[in-house]
């Protein structure tokens, strides 16, 4: 199971980042970076932190978690660099580890790098991810290729489809990062609530969903979306009741860091 | 009649997937959905793996890969 | 909620889903997940017109990977990067030792304005420091200009096309076809080949891609195997030389990627056995790189790092080989009595004592071994290099009895010994066992006395030398 950033303040145990340089009570907001393989999440990454990651063009790079931090409107952020997954399937030990650390490392704002020039099969980890979290932002990476290609994106409307904020970026080129960070910024103090829409899924299976709903949500509280968990039962996942059951019990008993408006 | 007989340039589309398990959500993840049209783009040239287009990317599999993917032409 | 009555409602609850659940809804929902996909894209993106690129992608893609062409031309691309990285760095390495040497012959100055020890400046001076120089002035310039052509290369987007092309000769050896891409790290340095073996999931297939990745030449390698090749061919013009040295070292590439695919498959069926893993490969469209970024990220990342490792490890041994010539038993330096005392095993090996002496003495960096065999058979007390390939050959052939027997069993040795110092511990620190790393070891090491041996007394019985 993924830990989140796991260096805590001693006394009062909130969390911090390893590259992160805080005073004591303050701390960095985790912001976890998912996305397909080849997307360029990576030049994401070194854009955002400044950190000198490596990218190269073929899928399955980044085989290692990658930490990094940046500043912006004086606050902390610590940027984790999750492996380039097709789905959160938990499938492999690389979706594993990306699908855990957002369910269970707990962090505030969730970025899904997509490349523009493969929208349609990349939504498909953003449509996963925002049945996990709402604290959610699409990130359009590569807009150069899609322009060369005469590809055209139109972000307000994907903002509008999936109900969370987007923008875009050419991370190579570093345009765009500072609206990201912007936009990380209000999610992260709840400035910009995101309300992602929800895929509907068929009459049969959503029928079941609203059964299980309530039943999940006295088992694990808000702890994490009991949609979430009744579609991962429904498709006979046997494990994920059980730990979301002893993660809710986790984040009871600690305190969950306090944000600041 | 499985991905493995379509010859290159052939469009085909996915009717069914011979694997079950975390081997089926495999080619699901990788967009080998039923319905889906796939397009057979080149042969390697010792033979194996076969590339083929999905969903806007390109992507090799082997033959006992392809061979879980059916189709029709 | 006690615990146990927890328990009691997560084991209800999960029993009722047992009932209602479908063993079809997982693709059902998938199905929806593509469906929604495919509904938002028609409806926010564009395309205008035919793409062109994406045509350009296609039309390279059909020369790289067409039957006929497709592995011709990965050879091709392979002969130029040999034959561009010898031939870039000459000039530079010269001028790089003779930089390094006029910094010795001042530190030899200081050392004598000072008064010290003979024994002091022979140690620091002429032992770990021109051990030292070696291996910068060797090393630096081929690996300044191999990496960033590899990293080029992964930056365009070439190398899935080399999996894509090798990948059945890796499921006949049992292993994953992103070997082909760690294998083409290798020949820059094999340390930095063992940390890409990361790229392969599965923990059986990234074991044999580590152990076998010591077969690949890597940059220490090359002067070696270089003179070796030219040596018994005629001074001619110095271009026709890069040739055949680009020529000679892909060749033995080749015969690299033979025994790495045999020792591969022969373990997968041993020591390594298990299931192959999957392989999903996507073939992204090309990408015109970053080239700036790319020369300033492979220099920093991977030579200077590279370099650094290697010196720390390599510096030692300078000082080592400089006590072996030096300290005397007898009337013979040890140097010369581990020699002799190697010579009967090297000979049928179609090599010598010194030769051997000097693999063992390298095996913290490959590149000293050929300036210390030189030291060795000039019987000076230190490293040295000579000037030209005609002094060299009179000291080999005349002086010492080499034929091109002895060259080729160098060479062999050379390929297939064991993976230097550095690699060594790269590989323990990747596997973490002791295991794979001792076989990582002893393996290659056997495999190059059992092929050199082979050779050696094929030929000989034969009469042909």
């Amino acid at each position: 199971m993924a830990k989140s950033p796991d260096i805590g303040c001693r006394s009062c145990g909130i969390a911090s980042c390893a590259g992160a340089q805080l005073a004591h009570g303050e701390h960095a907001t985790t912001v976890a970076l998912a996305g397909n393989p080849n997307v360029g999440k990576t030049s994401v990454f070194n854009a955002l932190t400044g950190l000198r990651q490596h990218t190269g063009n073929w899928p399955g790079k980044t085989v290692a978690r990658a930490e990094g931090s940046f500043a912006h409107n004086g606050r902390m952020f610590c940027v984790i660099d999750l492996p380039g997954t097709y789905s959160l399937s938990a499938r492999s030990a690389e979706e594993e580890v990306a699908r855990d650390f957002i369910c269970f490392g707990r962090p505030e704002v969730t970025v899904v790098v997509v490349d523009a020039t493969a929208l349609e099969r990349n939504l498909n980890l953003a449509l996963q991810t925002a049945e996990i979290t709402e604290r959610l932002i699409v990130c359009v990476n590569l807009l150069d290729e899609a322009k060369r290609k005469k590809i055209t994106v139109d972000l307000d409307g994907l903002a509008a489809e999936l109900g969370v904020p987007v923008v875009g970026t050419v991370a190579r080129a570093k345009r765009g990062i500072n609206e990201l960070k912007d936009l990380i910024d209000e999610v992260a103090s709840g400035r910009l609530v995101p309300k992602p829409r929800m895929v509907e899924y068929s009459e049969e299976i959503e029928r079941q969903v609203a059964e299980l709903v309530p039943r999940i949500a006295s088992l694990v509280g808000n702890a994490l979306p009991a949609r979430w968990v009744a579609l991962r039962l429904l498709e006979g996942d046997r494990t994920i009741l059980p730990r979301a059951v002893a993660h809710a019990k986790e984040i009871n008993a600690s305190p969950v860091p306090a944000e600041t408006t | 009649m499985t991905l493995w007989d379509a010859q290159v340039g052939e469009s085909v589309r996915v009717t069914g997937l011979a694997a079950t398990g975390s081997g089926r959500r495999r080619f699901l993840d990788l967009g080998f959905v039923p319905g889906t049209l796939i397009e057979v783009v080149r042969r390697s040239p010792l033979g194996d793996p076969v590339a083929y287009r999905v969903r806007g990317a390109t992507i090799a599999l082997r033959g006992v890969d392809a061979r879980q993917i059916l189709i029709e032409r | 909620m006690t615990d146990s009555d927890h328990r009691e409602t997560v084991a209800a609850l999960q029993n009722d889903v047992s009932r209602l659940a479908d063993k079809s809804n997982g693709d059902r929902m998938v199905t929806a997940l593509y469906g929604r996909a495919e509904q938002i894209a028609s409806r926010t993106v564009r395309q205008d017109a035919a793409a062109p690129s994406g045509r350009l992608t296609d039309w390279i893609d059909r020369l790289t990977t067409s039957r006929i062409l497709g592995l011709g031309s990965m050879l091709a691309v392979l002969a130029i990067i040999l034959w561009v990285t010898i031939a870039g760095a000459n000039v530079p390495s010269a001028l790089l030792a003779t930089g390094l040497f006029w910094i010795e012959s001042q530190l030899t100055l200081l050392f004598q304005a000072v008064g010290a020890p003979d024994w002091l400046h022979g140690f620091l001076v002429l032992g770990v420091y021109r051990g030292l120089a070696w291996v910068v002035a060797v090393m630096l310039p081929p690996m300044a200009i191999f990496f960033p052509l590899f990293t080029l290369l992964e930056d365009l987007g070439y190398l899935p096309r080399v999996a894509f092309n090798l990948d059945r000769l890796f499921q006949k050896a049992g292993t994953h076809g992103k070997q082909a891409l760690t294998m083409a790290m290798g020949f820059g340095c094999n340390a930095a080949g063992v940390i890409a073996c990361r790229i392969i999931d599965s923990p059986r297939e990234r074991t044999l891609a580590i152990i076998t990745n010591n077969f690949m030449p890597c940059n220490g390698r090359w002067p070696t195997l270089i003179t070796m090749a030219t040596l018994f061919v005629g001074g001619a013009v110095v271009a026709a030389q890069t040739t055949i040295a680009a020529a000679a070292l892909a060749a033995l590439v080749l015969f690299g990627v033979f025994v790495t695919l045999t020792v591969s498959w022969v373990l997968s069926k041993t020591v390594l056995r298990g299931l192959p893993s999957e392989f999903t490969l996507e073939l992204p469209p090309f990408r015109r790189p970053a080239i700036g970024r790319i020369l300033v990220r492979a220099l920093i990342d991977r030579t200077l790092t590279v370099l650094w490792r290697a010196v720390i490890v390599a510096a030692p041994v300078g000082g080592i080989t400089w006590l072996l010539a030096r300290i005397t038993i007898g009337d013979k330096a040890l140097l010369y009595h581990a020699s002799d005392a190697l010579d009967g095993f090297g000979r049928a090996l179609g090599l010598d004592g010194i030769i051997l002496m000097a693999f063992i003495l390298g095996l913290p960096a490959n590149e000293i071994v050929m300036p210390i065999m030189i030291m060795a058979y000039v019987g000076a007390g230190a490293m040295l290099q000579l000037d030209s390939l005609s002094a060299l050959k009179t000291l080999l052939v005349d002086q010492n009895g080499w034929t091109w027997l002895t060259a080729v069993c160098v060479m062999l040795f050379s390929l297939l010994h064991y993976p230097c110092g550095t690699a060594m511990l790269t590989i323990y620190r990747e596997t973490k066992s002791v295991k794979w790393t001792l076989l990582s070891i002893f393996l290659p090491l056997g495999i190059a006395i059992g092929v050199c041996f082979a050779v050696a007394q094929t030929v000989r019985a034969l009469g042909l030398v």
